[in-house]
């Protein structure tokens, strides 16, 4: 059992600590092995202090998005305590259970169940022994913030408890609350981090610093699969605080005293490297991905597409480009690691501690329960970024020099060697017939992978492929929401997988989503203007989800959107400057869990083409809501990021390697752009299950702004980003 | 060895006067307020005061305070003793990953010394040289409202 008082995050919360100690927490008894990590065992998930605090300990991980709060207010609601009497340890190889990588959405659908679970079952054996102690029976027995009461005696969950372990399974046998009953899930319970977090004291992975710390930063050319010929180590021996120059095959980095001096001689290190123009011209980028070999996997067929696009009355195509995108994350990522000969302790960032620990091994050569790793939050992550790369790199540094090494990469670091989002093309052909009802709908998106996570693989760290392991992945993710809901006589949806693709592609919010979201909700848009159609009703008109309908309902009523066909009337007229216009887009993430749809009002410049994304709509189903503040914080976040992406980002490359290294070369959305107004209906489902809040309102944006374009101007976009030249180029 | 003077207290330090001032506040001060962002002046997460001016710290040589007084999130306010731009941020739960939010603190309690009654758009071109990436800029836009009219 663990003294909560004592868990590490609030221990480094509570002090602003600056060192982080190397001990386990104490184990209270002396006969007791080492804290359980077995999934059905409750010492795995809670512990009772003596002084009554709570502590969960979870697999998944905060990242920014309100999810540590969000599992204290499950574990509150079960066990009748406060929400602040709740503490999180999180993703920590030696302390917490492997609940998978924190992604996708899908803490609070996947992550939340067996916590309330465990925080059911912690309940139930807490008032069967206060039964007893009290001389009551169960259904005599109230609870309130810990105290239970029952006649006229109370004893609280510390006495009943606190200090020791559960040594019991989960039986799943008791019944976690109703619905009906809860009085803090549900409830806009403020962020636990936050009050820290503008403080300055809260610890970032960035802030870690352990005894004898030294500070390392790795050389990396710009170049794509560049080798080392050779590392002039003289050329930096003059460099003050330097302790090593470490080289291994294609891996080369510095380890220097101070931080300062470990930039210095990264900087001034003379390394030749050998290098080639392996990347496509990127003008030519998306003829290539046509052109590159790809395996077909069918996703959907239904009826004979050929024969209803053969009868339809008017068919029409179209073909959308969305181009390579970074995560872009403020913070560089950065990892401390400390290994020595049988045992390693990294802190890392990482969406998944124990996949990380798995790689680590291999890269080391340890066996994984020699490595330690200890997530601590880092800048916002949106997907794969480079947390876990940068562990990679301080481990070897660290290994090198046989002392903890902290390694933060630079600016040119992450917008260069982050895992990106891969660019991706889609084909649709559709049908529409006499009464301009869809006859067909037949829908090819081409793609890379779009995760090559750790996962135990050593070579998927950057620093394990430059030492010669290999990478290795499965095909994910380019086909989430190539599906669409809509109800069409021939339906049919392939994926092309490609095999290779020029740079590093990996998850980027919501995955392959929001880019086809963005194909399928222009097209059917691109539909209805063929069939004379308001865009919402068309989509109505092909819609029986009752969820999907009503998302779509709320959020035209929201945005008080007045059915008529697009364009609009003044849309062919060329004299003014700016043309306003208003698009809606809808989807169900990954067709299968929440749904959202966005109405988006731009501005167009004829003169500039630039677009601004004036005002934003949308309607939000994520089944029951946990907390209501978080998931409006987080729509409105993943609107932003997504307009940003929409009108603003892509990754620009040479024949060499990635010429996006800074934020002048890769402008993201600032104040002056960002809309006057986002606003947001949330609908709460409480007899549906809780699915993910975080990645499914990313899937209307570029499909909404793109129709609010057409709708302005006439012009239609389909290709990612909607800058002004293209802007431009489409309304001449 | 030369003295600065940080959140009003006077410090020696041992960093050489090239060196960018945010490694010396976080490295040999243990100020975690301010962060590393780009090192090139982009982004705003290294914002600091010195004097009454928002300055990037990560392109801000430490020589160049000697004799100034310079102020971190910290030397703002703490737990417990929040100030107000500090506090209109909680009230509005205005951040996600919150590291670009000891910048967007920075930069609006400049703002606010110069401009106590900011319009929107003197605001937006304040906060224009800070990013955020996880799209909490609404909420920003509040707490700023917020704090100008606290």
């Amino acid at each position: 059992m663990r003294t909560p008082t004592l868990s590490r995050r609030r221990l480094l919360q509570g002090t602003g600590a600056l060192v982080v100690t190397f001990s386990l927490p104490v184990i209270l008894r002396a006969q007791s092995p080492a804290p359980s990590r077995a999934r059905d065992q409750l010492d795995t998930w809670l512990a009772i202090g003596q002084d009554g605090r709570v502590t969960l300990s979870t697999g998944k991980v905060e990242l920014g998005t309100g999810v540590e709060t969000a599992l204290s207010q499950i574990v509150a609601e079960e066990l009748d305590v406060a929400v602040a009497r709740v503490t999180v340890v999180q993703g920590d190889t030696a302390l917490t259970p492997d609940q998978g990588p924190t992604v996708g959405s899908k803490t609070i659908q996947l992550g939340g169940p067996p916590i309330r679970e465990a925080a059911a079952e912690a309940r139930q054996t807490l008032l069967t022994l206060a039964a007893a102690r009290l001389g009551v029976s169960v259904d005599k027995l109230a609870v309130a913030d810990g105290v239970v009461s029952g006649g006229a005696r109370r004893v609280t969950y510390a006495e009943l408890v606190g200090g020791q372990r559960w040594s019991r399974a989960i039986t799943k046998s008791a019944p976690p609350k109703r619905v009906a009953e809860y009085s803090v899930v549900g409830r806009p319970i403020a962020r636990v981090d936050i009050p820290a977090k503008v403080a300055g004291s809260y610890v970032y992975v960035q802030n870690v610093r352990v005894p004898g710390m030294l500070h390392g930063r790795v050389v990396r050319t710009r170049a794509a699969g560049a080798t080392v010929d050779s590392v002039d180590a003289d050329s930096v021996r003059a460099v003050p605080g330097l302790v090593k120059v470490v080289h291994r095959a294609n891996f080369v980095g510095v380890v220097s005293e101070r931080e300062e001096q470990a930039v210095r001689a990264a900087r001034e290190l003379k390394v030749a490297w050998r290098s080639s123009d392996s990347l496509p011209d990127l003008a030519a980028l998306y003829d290539v991905i046509r052109r590159t070999s790809a395996s077909e996997k069918v996703l959907t067929s239904l009826g004979d597409v050929q024969a209803g696009l053969a009868g339809a009355a008017t068919s029409l195509s179209a073909s959308y480009q969305t181009p390579w995108q970074m995560h872009a994350s403020i913070g560089p990522s950065c990892a401390v690691a400390d290994v020595r000969p049988g045992a390693a302790t990294v802190w890392s960032g990482t969406q998944h501690s124990f996949g990380l620990r798995a790689a680590l091994g291999k890269l080391l050569g340890l066996p994984p329960a020699d490595v330690r790793v200890v997530w601590v939050e880092a800048s916002g992550c949106y997907g794969h970024n480079g947390a876990d790369d940068v562990a990679g790199d301080a481990a070897l540094l660290s290994q090198a020099v046989g002392k903890p090494v902290r390694v933060q990469w630079s600016r040119q670091d992450e917008h260069g060697w982050e895992p990106k989002g891969p660019a991706m093309v889609i084909d649709v052909r559709g049908g529409l017939d006499a009464a301009g009802r869809v006859t067909a709908w037949d829908y090819t998106v081409t793609t890379p992978t779009h995760s090559t996570r750790p996962q135990g693989e050593a070579g998927n760290l950057l620093a394990g492929r430059e030492i010669g392991m290999s990478p290795r992945a499965g095909l994910i993710g380019g086909d989430r929401n190539a599906k669409h809901t809509y109800v069409f006589p021939t339906d049919r949806v392939v994926v092309r997988w490609q095999a290779t693709s020029p740079l590093r592609p990996s998850a980027l919010r919501g995955l392959g989503a929001s880019q086809n979201s963005f194909a399928n909700e222009s097209f059917i848009d691109e539909l209805a203007t063929a069939a004379g159609a308001d865009p919402v009703g068309f989509r109505l008109r092909h819609l029986s989800d009752a969820r999907a309908r009503a998302v779509i309902e709320r959020v035209a009523a929201l945005a008080r959107w007045d059915p008529r066909p697009s364009p609009k009337a003044s849309a062919a007229r060329s004299g003014g400057d700016a043309a306003v216009g208003r698009g809606i887009a809808y989807a169900q993430y990954e067709t299968e869990t929440a749904y959202a749809a966005s109405v988006a009002e731009v501005e167009v410049s004829r003169r500039t083409g630039e677009v601004r994304v004036r005002r934003v709509w949308v309607a939000h189903d994520c089944g029951l809501i946990v907390n209501p503040d978080g998931v409006r914080n987080q729509i409105e976040g993943a609107t932003i990021q997504t307009i940003s992406r929409a009108i603003k980002e892509a990754v620009a490359f040479d024949r060499a390697g990635v010429t996006s290294l800074d934020w002048t070369s890769y402008p993201i959305l600032t104040f002056p752009e960002v809309p006057e107004s986002i606003e947001i209906e949330l609908i709460d489902r409480p007899d549906q299950p809780s699915v993910g809040a975080g990645e499914p309102a990313v899937c209307p944006i570029p499909g909404a702004v793109a129709n609010a374009i057409f709708d302005a101007t006439g012009a239609r976009l389909r290709t990612m980003p909607f800058t002004p030249e293209r802007v431009l180029a489409a309304l001449r | 060895m030369m003295d600065i003077t940080v959140n009003g207290r006077r410090h020696r330090v041992e960093a050489e006067p090239d060196v960018p001032l945010l490694y010396v506040l976080r490295n040999e001060l243990g100020l975690n307020g301010p962060r590393f962002g780009c090192g090139l002046a982009q982004c705003g997460a290294c914002t600091v005061h010195v004097g009454d001016d928002a300055v990037r710290a990560c392109v801000t040589p430490v020589s160049s305070v000697a004799g100034k007084g310079v102020t971190t999130l910290e030397g703002l306010g703490a737990l417990g003793r929040l100030h107000p731009v500090q506090q209109a941020f909680v009230d509005e739960q205005a951040a996600q990953c919150g590291y670009c939010v000891s910048g967007m603190i920075m930069t609006t309690a400049a703002l606010l010394k110069k401009t106590a009654r900011p319009t929107e758009a003197q605001i937006r071109t304040a906060l224009a040289g800070n990013l955020c990436r996880c799209g909490t800029h609404m909420r920003i836009l509040r707490a700023v409202r917020r704090a100008a009219r606290a």
